[in-house]
């Protein structure tokens, strides 16, 4: 993306200068002075290895405001929402309840990149937290290359100040109800608010600004040339044989269409779409990387702190306290234990980065035979291209090893409803190797684990219904609230609403449809 | 590469309480439902308590698209103890894939499990009193503005004729007067005696002498007639009396509580009568800084106790409701001036009374206190209706700050005194 990247990451960490006379203190309290302390150490630890970030800013919190942060989806400044205020309400009473321990730490991808240090935290977790986020996350922030193209790290917490007093303004004018509904409509579809392969233009906050009239006064326009009513003359001969569909090719970008289309919709209702979108469009990539992105961080504060201790810098007791909490991050029970949900991203992720170290410093014949391009070379640039280019799903599918799926004794399941039983589809064996590290790849594709839910048609000369289609992947329905989701549509659409559930055949197994929904 | 630790414990606290108000905002129906209820089932004293709030989950739930059951999935799993491909294994029940991160338990323990928190203190009040207010208080419902009243502060130099002072006035103009002549009236004293003295030495003949005597008598003219020019009363004499406009905290409420506690009064009314009374004191609490309560019982006498007496002390005997209203009516007299207190008059009765007092009770409270008070209520803590009862209800008709009510069991009491309290104009809840 940026022609001035000239990072190099180096083949080899380099040495240290010198080993220091004791190692830093590490009392459970904390002072700012040893977190400057530990922090210079740890920086200086990560830019031996080559680590690239923005600069950080490290900020003390108190637990309630981490659950502030919590709770307005860890941004640290965002429109007013109840949504907002439930998540807050559930988050402070499992808090109080001891049901669950917080984050120890919430980082903002934005530029300087903000770290939450709780003021709960030890010595020693403040370092874990450091490590972590500040040049774990970050240097994945600044280099992966979905955040590159997707994110505008320097100008989020600009965008997210100019949103909430763009949404205060408009409950002033319009009424919090208002307001209120119609966020709760944009939510609904907001993971339908993303532009997956496009990439969005990058614009400064006072760019958009600038531009917000105009294409205010631009968008209504369209909108109107779109619902042209009078038919012109001579439109009535054609008009028969040649039904355009509208749109002409499906879009998958509801809000967007929205935001461009519907008709009835006043410009500051288009405006709150936009910003839905846009701010859903900014945490796209994270759903996209969770397991590269928890591994990453996990990886580099277990790889920094390790060498930091061999160097000298750490106390056994500042070690232990650490790693007996990175041994519950990565953590994973197996599947049929009480506690098992799932595979843990990050116990995933972390095993992904040390396999692939390990591939490239004790590499096996099997190695050498499924990953012939880094096998035995230096691990430092390995890990930093997988990291900078690739997203769960083909980092998956690219990097999880036969010894790793046997390690984690992975096996796949298929689930399919004409069998009256499940099948073990595939296991760690070599017939199974394939087999499983596709359909664990399929499960980190956003586009398989959400519906693919398609703007259809526009019935432009008659009631100006929208029909939504979806396209089922594996016969795979969609969950009933569907009719729920499609009334909020239908707010946003001003007229009725059809939602078709189309086969892998191309028949309509399934339709919802609700009539205009006026508030 | 690091630019500043920035300590933020002390800034931006409680950031989410304004998603949180939306919150409440939102399920508004469900709180005040909550909040009934447990009115309902609290004890007195334990009014002032936050309280958990159930919503059901669907009701809070956003939707989203998402995958429903059936179909093709293929899920992975780690911890392979026994299976080799090709195993088959049997569907879990409630159709979950082999416990696909969201296993059974997960499922009927969630499913419809409801969304809890808890209202804190001051929010269960607030929803207690919400779009309730005292009747008739235009006045102190914009408490914020606080109202004048204009006092004495001493004597000025200007005012209006209105406020002249006569007797500071005139006191004012005689020391003038006095000062002013004091010299001239002492040389026409000398002078005098002067004049005095000569004529009695006066030979007839003596033209030097009478000369003198009559330099004399015209320096004496000439005094007499500046003191003369003295005046009276001066424009610097006027003394005006002096009024500034003073705040007065209208924030001053009495409340009268009357119970009967004749024989006919069991625990069990008394009790009702007691729900009545405090919540009418907790609502006064919100609006009043200071609320003074007084407390009177009947039987067939009436006497201010204090409040333990008034709930616990046990009488029996006959009823006379007319003796309360006198001593309340003998006590706003003696000590709580109409001007200055906001009166607000609450009785509770089984409605059993001496049959020929009920008339006097009405012409009492329409003749006397209705015109003191700014409300009162009356609650009849039993269902049959009685000739106090008939009495009061005319009463209702004509008077627009008076109410009553009947309530027969705690759960009644809420009703009636959301009843009783209803804001204007608001829908019935």
């Amino acid at each position: 993306m940026n022609a001035k990247h000239v990072h190099q990451v180096p083949t080899h960490p380099l040495p240290l200068a010198r080993r220091p006379e004791q190692p830093l203190p590490g009392p459970s309290d904390w002072s700012f002075e040893l977190i400057e302390d530990y922090h210079r150490v740890i920086r200086d630890t990560a830019a031996r290895f080559g680590l690239d970030t923005y600069p950080n800013q490290l900020e003390i919190i108190t637990a309630e405001q981490m659950m502030d942060a919590y709770a307005s989806v860890g941004m640290p400044v965002n429109y007013r929402h109840w949504s907002y205020g439930k998540e807050f309400i559930a988050t402070e009473k499992n808090y109080k309840r001891g049901a669950m321990g917080l984050a120890y730490e919430i980082v903002i991808n934005s530029n300087p990149c903000i770290s939450y240090l709780m003021e709960e935290n030890t010595m020693a977790m403040q370092a874990l937290v450091i490590a972590h986020a500040a040049y774990g996350h970050n240097s994945f922030f600044k280099g992966n290359y979905l955040f590159r193209m997707w994110t505008d790290a320097a100008s989020i917490i600009d965008y997210l100040v100019y949103a909430k007093n763009y949404v205060r303004q408009c409950e002033d004018k319009h009424g919090i109800d208002a307001v209120e509904l119609f966020l709760d409509s944009c939510h609904a579809l907001a993971h339908h608010g993303v532009d997956r392969y496009r990439r969005p233009s990058r614009k400064s906050l006072a760019q958009e600004l600038s531009e917000r009239k105009e294409r205010e006064e631009y968008a209504q326009q369209q909108v109107n040339d779109l619902w042209r009513t009078l038919p012109r003359r001579g439109d009535r001969d054609t008009e028969s044989h040649d039904i355009k569909r509208f749109p002409a090719e499906p879009q998958e970008n509801l809000l967007y269409f929205i935001e461009k289309n519907a008709p009835l919709l006043e410009s500051w209702q288009r405006e709150i779409v936009r910003i839905v979108r846009k701010i859903a469009q900014y945490f796209y990539p994270q759903r996209q990387t969770q397991v590269m992105n928890e591994g990453w961080a996990t990886f580099w504060h277990h790889r920094l702190l390790n060498q930091m201790y061999d160097d000298g810098y750490l106390t056994d007791g500042v070690m232990i306290e650490w790693l007996k909490s990175h041994t519950n991050v990565i953590a994973q029970p197996p599947v049929g234990h009480p506690a098992y949900s799932g595979i843990n991203p990050y116990a995933l992720g972390f095993a992904m980065y040390t396999d692939i170290k390990r591939i490239c410093e004790q590499p096996t014949d099997e190695d050498r035979e499924w990953f012939p391009e880094i096998a035995g070379t230096p691990w430092l640039p390995a890990l930093d291209h997988a990291m900078r280019n690739y997203k769960d799903e083909s980092f998956v599918g690219q990097y999880l090893s036969p010894r790793l799926m046997r390690e984690l004794r992975l096996f796949a399941i298929r689930d399919d409803e004409h069998d009256s039983e499940l099948e073990v589809s595939a296991i760690h064996d070599e017939a199974g190797y394939r087999r499983l590290r596709e359909a664990l790849s399929r499960q980190y594709d956003l586009g398989s684990r959400e519906p693919d839910i398609q703007v259809w048609n526009v019935n432009l000369r008659g009631d100006r219904s929208l029909t939504l289609r979806h396209f089922q992947h594996n016969r795979r329905p969609l969950h009933d609230n569907a009719e729920e989701v499609i009334k909020h549509v239908a707010r946003l659409w001003g007229f009725g609403v059809r939602l078709e559930s189309v086969n892998d055949a191309g028949c309509v197994t399934r339709e919802w449809s609700v009539p205009a929904v006026h508030d | 590469m690091l630019q500043s630790i920035i300590d933020r414990r002390l800034a931006g606290k409680n950031k989410s309480i304004g998603n949180r108000e939306r919150f409440l905002r939102r399920y508004k129906v469900q709180i005040r439902e909550a909040v009934r209820r447990a009115i309902d089932g609290r004890g007195i004293r334990e009014i002032e308590r936050g309280e958990e709030v159930h919503i059901p989950k669907r009701d809070i739930s956003e939707p989203v698209f998402g995958h429903g059951q059936g179909g093709v999935r293929d899920i992975v799993h780690p911890g392979n103890r026994e299976y080799v491909q090709g195993d088959r294994i049997e569907r879990p029940k409630g159709g979950q894939g082999g416990g696909s991160g969201r296993g059974q338990a997960s499922d009927s323990g969630e499913g419809e499990d409801d969304f809890v928190f808890t209202l804190s203190k001051e929010e269960f009040m607030q929803v207690f009193f919400e779009d309730l207010a005292l009747p008739h208080l235009v006045r102190t419902q914009l408490a914020e503005v606080p109202e004048w009243k204009s006092r004495r502060a001493g004597f000025s130099s200007d005012g209006t004729p209105n406020n002249l002072h006569v007797v500071r006035s005139l006191r004012g103009a005689i020391s003038r007067r006095i000062a002013l002549g004091a010299t001239s009236r002492r040389e026409l004293r000398a002078l005098e005696e002067q004049a005095r003295e000569l004529r009695r030495s006066l030979q007839p003949g003596d033209e030097i002498g009478r000369r003198e005597l009559q330099r004399i008598e015209d320096e004496i003219a000439a005094l007499r007639a500046r003191l003369a020019r003295i005046p009276y009363l001066d424009p610097i004499d006027l003394r005006y009396r002096s009024r500034v406009r003073v705040p007065v905290p209208t924030s001053k409420a009495v409340m009268f509580c009357l119970m009967d506690v004749s024989g006919s009064m069991d625990e069990e009314r008394k009790d009702l009568s007691k729900r009545f009374f405090i919540l009418l004191y907790l609502f006064l609490t919100r609006h009043y800084e200071k609320i003074e309560l007084v407390f009177i019982r009947h039987h067939t006498q009436a006497s201010e106790v204090d409040e333990h007496d008034f709930f616990h002390a046990r009488e029996t005997g006959g009823t006379v409701v007319s003796s309360a209203l006198v001593l309340m009516e003998e006590i706003i007299r003696e000590r709580y001036d109409p001007a200055e207190w906001n009166i607000y008059g609450a009785q509770a009765s089984d409605g059993d009374n001496w049959h020929h007092d009920s008339g006097r009770c009405r012409e009492l409270l329409a003749e006397k206190l209705l015109p003191l008070v700014r409300y009162y209520a009356y609650v009849q803590v039993a269902e049959e209706e009685q000739n106090l009862w008939q009495e009061y209800a005319q009463l209702q008709e004509t008077q627009r700050h008076f109410a009553m009510r009947k309530a027969t069991s705690a759960d009644q009491i809420y009703p009636v005194f959301r009843d009783l309290f209803r804001k204007e104009g608001a829908k019935a809840a």
